[in-house]
């Protein structure tokens, strides 16, 4: 009866892993930012359509953790919404061995998005307001700092209930960037980073875990990417830009951003929050993949490079309809040249 | 000798070589080597588990020191590792677990061990038992959509009767201390109820019979006769419970709130050990900082090794069977 | 004559201890009956054939994780179960001495460390110098938390049989070894066997040490050393997320692994219980 469930055993191994495994399938793994994690969720599936022995498996553990993992060799290549600072790119090179290249895939937008009983008006938010909001010194909805910008909605006095991010996270990267420029007080302390110390607020585990928050808890506040907001119909304010205006996150908005970029620098790494210009959004960034210069799998890195050709072309046509916005055709150019770079 | 018929145990047959080949023929010795081979393995398992989470957190151990588990701020980018928070909040939960969890689970196996008649009993804890056997995500999963927002609608009643101490103060929003507490205590009942329930089957009927004999009630018997001498191995399933309940992450990151300050009140949001482990690890950005992760969970290793040490002593020495 | 405080105290605590046990029941039977109304209800056949979809897009499946669960129980039983069962042998048929002891209580140290510990472990082990996630490393951390409960399992059954029948088989010439496989652990096959289940049905729902070291994987995991999506990772991103589409399938997935355990446990039991030995 034993040898007869040891031979059922191995047969069964057999067969699964056989029969799982087909000859060519490139399998590349990758992780980091969930702040673009449906574009590249869209894209990767549309890849994978397309040449159907490419499989890039790419899981959405916050850019801290593309970061991280890249940096440790566990995925070829990662993905994150904050640069890698000097101190992480030079761990990069004395861990691996070799320089690790930023190449920028679309542009997208921190939203202040809430669930506030009764309210469906977007809201307008100064600068001022949200770094008050998250430093924890304006805690009532119907605070004046709020309300002055909002005149004609009604306001519920609630207290307010600040969602983070609990993980290290490029979105976080963006939105601290933000009110770092805008408000003394922030850049002091906490200041800008990947994870701060927040003065308040509940954790959300990455942009997925911060919206579920959002959705699940009355009068709460936090920064999401905008296509989440879109997706799960959730609210999102307006806020002030550098020219006084209060502008609603759009394609139009973000791409204004990027277009005040005097110049893109060499290794693709820029902040382009609170911009300059009218009809700008002032908290937009680019968002990055994080790929080694040097590959040792020939078909990975012919994979990773024709992926990044396809991603540059067909992919930025791809990205309005989740409402990231395309590249300027400048840096696309300059990113064609830069692929030569992974050797 | 017959080279098919079985030797005996103790058979001494001729010469040196064949008597050597005859033994291992008969494979006593190999039964004994190869079983004694995965008894060492196991051993070999636990003293690298101990070696790998020693060396791995050397870095923060010499870094901090006893000021690691002292800190109370938490901030890798300013590399601060205050570990103060992330106690508070296991010991905090699982306190409250235990408060909750004791008088339901000691109630319920009184109630199955001297009330209910065998086969009902006997059902009853079948279905109590595979409670445990519930998968800590799907607690998770219940503790988002059910429990939180019921906590929610019943915040007003709790308020009500205990908001007058500082451990309810404070504004609620569903994720927090209490409901990861309220959690645990759902998955640890199910260990109380069951080893408590065979402890007090344990107790000889002589002494109920006497207790009975003088007149006291069933309760009076229970409480003041049976109890007491089922009391070590009750305590055993305690810290058999807290012991699960210090290391439960899933369930207890879903629904804790993920905030990793000390708050006086059970209704803001906390932080356990094991959850910040298994939230932050994978990105830890360099080797102070997964070392701190792993110093967590050998401090957490350490916690659980003492608690179930506890455990074991106490439950053995009041059933005639080791509990599971 | 019983006071009337006294009869009322008995009373009140007697029927408080009947209510604590309706509390701890009713639990259970309310955990199955909402897990089967919002999972098992809408369980669609594209749950358990389609691959996930992009993110935000309804639909899809979790077929990837079903099989890379199975997978990783697979190798974790088939490293468990065997170290486990012959440690439980030694324990069993060769102990007595204090190496037992120490190895007993061993094994419980082992069985009592969180299982986050274990994945941690797996990781600096097994990830960090293989330089990627796999199947492998997610189904030795689950593996490892096998041993200590298939060594518990394995020797309590073993000592079960009666001595009767060794010394019987003995006095017939057999030696040890013959013994014990060919009379003991036969005698003791149905607990052993339920034993091998409930360790699969306990470790199949583990998901802490899954985190670091399966991974996940939005597609097919061909072979071992590929990261793999199995079914209690994917319960957990997408209960935590917004979609109402991934909290859907978190529900159905739910409804599936609960199942799956609940029935392995019945069934052991039963099988327990017909040989007439106490279900523990």
């Amino acid at each position: 009866m034993t040898r007869r469930l040891f031979i059922v055993n191995a047969a069964l191994v057999a067969a699964l892993t056989l029969g799982a495994a087909s000859a060519q399938q490139v399998l590349i793994n990758a992780g980091g930012a969930t702040f673009p994690y449906p574009m590249y969720s869209k894209w990767f599936d549309e890849y994978h359509k397309k040449f159907s022995n490419i499989a890039i498996n790419y899981a959405s553990i916050g850019s801290g953790g593309g970061i991280a993992q890249v940096t440790a060799g566990t995925v070829d290549f990662g993905a994150s919404d904050g640069p890698m600072n000097d101190t992480q790119i030079k761990e990069f090179q004395d861990k691996r061995g070799s320089a690790i290249l930023h190449f920028p895939t679309v542009l997208g937008a921190d939203v202040p998005t809430y669930n506030i009983p009764g309210v469906t008006a977007q809201l307008n938010f100064t600068g001022e307001a949200l770094a008050g909001i998250f430093l924890g010194k304006i805690t009532k909805w119907d605070d004046p700092a709020i309300a002055k910008a909002n005149a004609g909605v009604k306001l519920p006095s609630n207290n307010i209930v600040v969602v983070h991010r609990s993980d290290n996270s490029g979105t976080t990267y963006i939105w601290t960037d933000y009110l770092s420029k805008v408000s003394k007080d922030w850049a002091t302390k906490p200041g800008r980073g990947t994870s701060v110390d927040w003065p308040v607020g509940l954790g959300g585990k990455g942009n997925e875990g911060v919206s579920g928050s959002i959705q699940q808890t009355a009068n709460s506040i936090g920064y999401v990417e905008l296509i989440y907001a879109i997706q799960n119909k959730m609210t999102y304010g307006k806020v002030q830009n550098a020219a006084g205006e209060f502008v609603l996150a759009s394609l139009a908005g973000v791409t204004a951003a990027a277009a005040g970029m005097k110049e893109m620098p060499e290794d693709f790494r820029v902040s382009i929050t609170n911009a300059p210009g009218k009809g700008v959004y002032p908290i937009s960034s680019f968002t990055w993949l994080l790929i080694p210069s040097k590959i040792a799998d020939p078909t990975k890195k012919k994979a990773i490079k024709d992926f990044l050709v396809w991603m540059l072309a067909d992919g930025q046509k791809m990205t309005e309809a989740l409402s990231y916005a395309p590249l300027p055709k400048a840096v696309v150019a300059k990113e064609l040249k830069a692929i030569d770079k992974i050797q | 000798m017959s080279a098919t018929a079985p030797t005996a145990f103790n058979a001494r047959p001729s010469g040196r070589a064949s008597a050597f080949w005859q033994r291992l023929r008969s494979g006593d010795d190999i039964a004994y080597v190869i079983t004694l081979t995965c008894a060492l393995t196991i051993l070999a398992l636990a003293a690298l588990l101990v070696f790998e989470l020693y060396m791995n957190s050397a870095l923060p151990r010499e870094k901090f020191g006893w000021s690691f588990l002292k800190g109370t701020t938490w901030d890798p980018v300013a590399g601060q590792y205050g570990a103060l928070p992330f106690i508070y909040g296991t010991v905090v939960t699982s306190a409250l677990a235990l408060l909750i969890g004791i008088p339901l689970g000691v109630g319920a196996a009184i109630f199955l061990a001297e009330l209910a008649p065998a086969k009902v009993s006997n059902g009853l804890t079948f279905l109590i038992e595979l409670l445990a056997a519930v998968p800590s995500v799907i607690f998770g999963l219940l503790g988002i959509f059910v429990l939180v927002p019921a906590l929610v609608a019943l915040e007003p009643a709790i308020r009500a009767v205990l908001g007058w101490t500082p451990l309810f103060s404070g504004p609620f929003y569903g994720v927090s201390m209490f409901s990861a507490g309220v959690v645990l205590a759902v998955m640890i009942i199910p260990f109380i109820i069951s080893i408590s329930r065979e402890v007090i089957l344990a107790v000889p009927t002589e002494q109920r019979e006497g207790a009975l004999a003088l007149g006291a009630t069933r309760w009076e018997t229970t409480w003041d006769v049976v109890l007491p001498f089922a009391k070590k191995g009750i305590m055993g399933s305690i810290f058999l419970a807290l012991a699960r309940s210090l290391g439960e992450t899933m369930a207890v990151t879903m629904v804790i709130g993920n905030e990793a300050k000390i708050h006086q009140s059970l209704f803001a949001p906390g932080y356990s050990i094991a959850a910040v482990i298994a939230n932050n690890f994978s990105e830890a950005s360099d080797a102070l900082e997964r070392g701190t992760y792993i110093e967590l969970g050998l401090v957490l290793f350490g916690l659980t090794i003492i608690i179930n040490g506890l455990a074991r002593v106490l439950v053995l020495t009041t059933t005639k069977k080791g509990a599971s | 004559m019983l006071s009337l405080r006294r009869k009322a105290v008995n009373a009140v605590m007697l029927s408080l201890t009947g209510v604590c046990t309706f509390l701890a029941v009713g639990t259970l039977l309310f955990i199955l009956g909402y897990l089967f109304f919002h999972g098992g209800t809408s369980l669609t056949w594209d749950f358990f054939t389609k691959l996930p979809t992009p993110v935000g897009e309804p639909g899809g499946g979790m077929a990837n994780a079903l099989l890379g669960s199975a997978k990783l129980l697979l190798l974790a039983s088939c490293i468990g179960i065997p170290i486990g069962f012959l440690g439980g042998v030694y324990l069993a048929e060769f102990g007595g001495s204090s190496f037992s002891f120490i190895v007993r209580y061993v094994t419980d140290l082992l069985n009592g460390v969180p299982s986050i510990v274990i994945g941690i472990l797996a990781y600096t082990l097994i990830v960090l110098p293989q330089g990627h996630y796999s199947t492998f490393a997610g189904g030795m951390a689950l593996g490892v938390m096998m041993i200590p409960i298939a060594v518990r399992s394995s020797e309590d059954f073993l000592k079960a049989v009666p001595v009767s029948l060794r010394e019987g088989a003995m006095a017939l010439g057999a030696s040890r070894a013959k013994t014990i496989f060919t009379v003991v652990i036969p005698a003791a096959k149905a607990g052993l066997i339920t034993g091998i289940m409930l360790n699969i049905a306990r470790v199949a729902g583990e998901t802490a040490p899954l985190i670091f070291t399966a991974f996940g994987n939005r597609y097919w995991s061909p072979g071992w050393d590929q990261p793999t999506a199995s079914l209690p990772v994917m319960i957990y991103t997408y209960a935590i997320s917004p979609y109402a589409d991934w909290k859907q399938q978190a529900w159905s997935a739910g409804f599936v692994l609960l199942m799956l355990v609940l029935m392995i446990n019945v069934f052991a039991r039963m099988i327990l219980s017909k040989r007439g030995q106490a279900a523990r």
